[in-house]
């Protein structure tokens, strides 16, 4: 198995608030890779830097191989256009705390924008792959639907839907459900499993434990811009090693 | 509302079953009464004074559709279409530049709106009208060269001073608009692989029109208005066509009326227009759209037509 993220002493900071101090990881093919933490603890702005919406400071982080947001020549790095970062964020499908879905546009239309758009796929052709997306994430009737009138669980599974029509090869969830009420974060998450099942690499922000215990195949414990622990989600959390993550987890379980 | 409580206590409205319907005295609103009779008062007063006034009413319908003032009208709503749109066109540039982090560009946008904004447009219109004063000649080196006189026409004055200034203002409410634009939206499209143009003109800034169409509406209708003080720069329109009639026809006030009448028509008429525009980009942001009038005299006819049926009382 090759690595499809990997993560060499990374640090980010906004301005003087020191965010990440130095993260080093590694996210193998096909695995669902959970990061947990309290917030502020930079698993969320280390999700960004890994297709580039935030710009790291020190480190270097790789994706499926190649640096991210630069180019090495030699010793010397080159930062890559911003044409050049859209192209290799094609590859690589997020799914956002708030959805942000497209409120001017029907379910459909935010899941064909992107193929069409960027990929030039044909219009007739980005519908029915829609269609096919749509029925997968269970709301194959929406499609007409605009954000406004879907409730957070659906948009939730049209935005999974609108990043899986770029074909990613890599999947990025940024706390998917907890903007979510408690009812609804069952959809959601039976529709992540279903993507875990099918050998999509998944990085997953999350709080549910539960989800990270089933599904993940590796977890890592963030805090203070740093990795505590790390290792197979059953055993971090039921048998953590550290004090840090033995108090974070009483609090949440 | 205290005044509703009146309506549902007749006894045909109490429903069968259910809590009886409180029967209450309305208070009477006795200040309401007295200022409503002021205000007629007033009004009957002014329509009085007018009708006492020498006014030739009969000059209006006579000259109403009188060709130079249909030419005039024409030149008004080509002047604001044009003038529209080079300020709409040169706002969102000027939106855009003030917001780009090119400090460079920024700061020509902001200047360019300070000095525009900052500066009455008639003012502006004279000072284009006389720039001949000081420009002999335009030379645009191989392209084009001619008397600055016989370049600057009145109506390129018009739509210089008008769209120009114009451009200023609607300079800062583009930029309103984007700035309503939540963040999450350009992130989300910059996840996708969108580039930044792409991402402003498909997921910007049909967002943002919602917060820009209604102002927008309005400057259309103060611009339609304003284009009448370009009758100093020697463009004949609506107005300028009025004033020339009322001078020869010796009923100069009674010209201004019919002027004022047609303005109201036009903006009348643009006020219509915004609405479907505003209705056009609300959607997805409600869950239902409002409804056109059209479709609003309709429901209230099947409404109308169903009420024996379903009411059933009285």
């Amino acid at each position: 198995m090759t690595a499809m993220v990997k993560a060499e002493g990374v640090h980010k900071s906004f301005g003087p608030l020191q965010v990440l101090q130095g993260i080093d990881l590694e996210v193998k093919s096909g695995e669902v890779f959970c990061l947990i933490g309290p917030s502020g603890s930079g698993k969320s702005t280390f999700l960004r830097c890994i297709n580039h919406l935030e710009k790291i400071n020190a480190g270097r982080l790789y994706v499926d191989g190649e640096l991210v947001g630069y180019r090495q020549k030699g010793d010397k790095l080159y930062e890559l256009k911003d044409s050049e970062v859209a192209v290799k964020r094609r590859d690589i499908g997020m799914v956002f705390q708030r959805f942000n879905l497209f409120p001017h546009m029907t379910a459909l239309e935010n899941i064909i924008e992107a193929p069409v758009q960027v990929k030039g796929v044909s219009k007739a052709q980005a519908r029915e792959r829609a269609g096919q997306l749509l029925e997968r994430v269970g709301l194959a009737d929406k499609a007409r639907s605009y954000p406004s009138q879907l409730s957070g669980g659906q948009q939730q599974r049209v935005a999974i839907a609108r990043a899986l029509a770029m074909e990613p090869k890599l999947m990025l969830f940024d706390e998917p459900t907890s903007a979510l009420d408690p009812e609804l974060v069952g959809d959601v998450l039976d529709v992540m499993r279903d993507l875990a099942e099918s050998g999509m690499t998944m990085i997953v922000v999350t709080h549910e434990m539960g989800f990270a215990r089933e599904v993940g195949d590796s977890l890592v414990f963030m805090d203070g811009g740093v990795v505590v622990e790390s290792g197979h989600p059953r055993d971090v959390l039921t048998n953590p090693q550290h004090e840090r993550t033995r108090s974070f987890l009483s609090k949440v379980l | 509302m205290t005044v509703d409580i009146d309506k549902t206590a007749g006894p045909e409205d109490t429903p069968p079953a259910g809590p009886e319907a409180i029967r209450a005295i309305p208070v009477r609103h006795y200040g309401r009464y007295f200022s409503a009779a002021v205000a007629i008062a007033i009004l009957v007063a002014i329509i009085y004074a007018f009708a006492q006034g020498k006014i030739n009413w009969g000059a209006i319908p006579d000259y109403f559709f009188d060709d130079r003032i249909v030419k005039g009208v024409g030149q008004t709503l080509l002047l604001t279409v044009l003038s529209m749109l080079i300020g709409i066109v040169g706002g969102i540039l000027l939106a855009v530049m003030r917001l780009s982090k090119n400090p460079v560009t920024s700061s020509i946008a902001w200047f360019y709106i300070w000095f525009f904004r900052g500066t009455p447009v008639l003012v502006q219109l004279v000072v284009w009208f006389n720039l001949g004063l000081v420009f002999e000649y335009i030379n645009l080196g191989p392209i084009y060269k001619d008397y600055w006189s016989s370049f600057m026409t009145p109506l390129l004055t018009a739509l210089l001073g008008l769209g120009l200034n114009e451009a200023a203002y609607m300079a800062e409410i583009c930029r309103a608009g984007l700035l309503s634009v939540d963040e999450g939206q350009t992130e989300a499209s910059h996840a996708l692989g969108m580039s930044h143009s792409k991402t402003l003109r498909r997921i910007v800034i049909p967002q943002a029109m919602r917060v820009i169409v209604p102002p927008t509406g309005n400057e259309v209708i103060n611009m339609l208005k304003t284009t009448s003080l370009v009758s100093v720069v020697q463009f004949y329109e609506l107005f300028r066509y009025a004033q020339d009639i009322g001078q020869t026809s010796g009923a100069p006030v009674e010209m201004y009326f019919l002027a004022a009448a047609w303005y109201l028509i036009l903006t009348s008429i643009l006020s219509v227009g915004q609405y479907y525009i505003e209705r056009y980009y609300a959607r997805g942001s409600s869950r239902t759209l409002p409804d056109t009038p059209l479709q609003k005299i309709k429901a209230n006819m099947l409404s109308l037509s169903n009420r024996p049926a379903a009411g059933g009382g009285a």
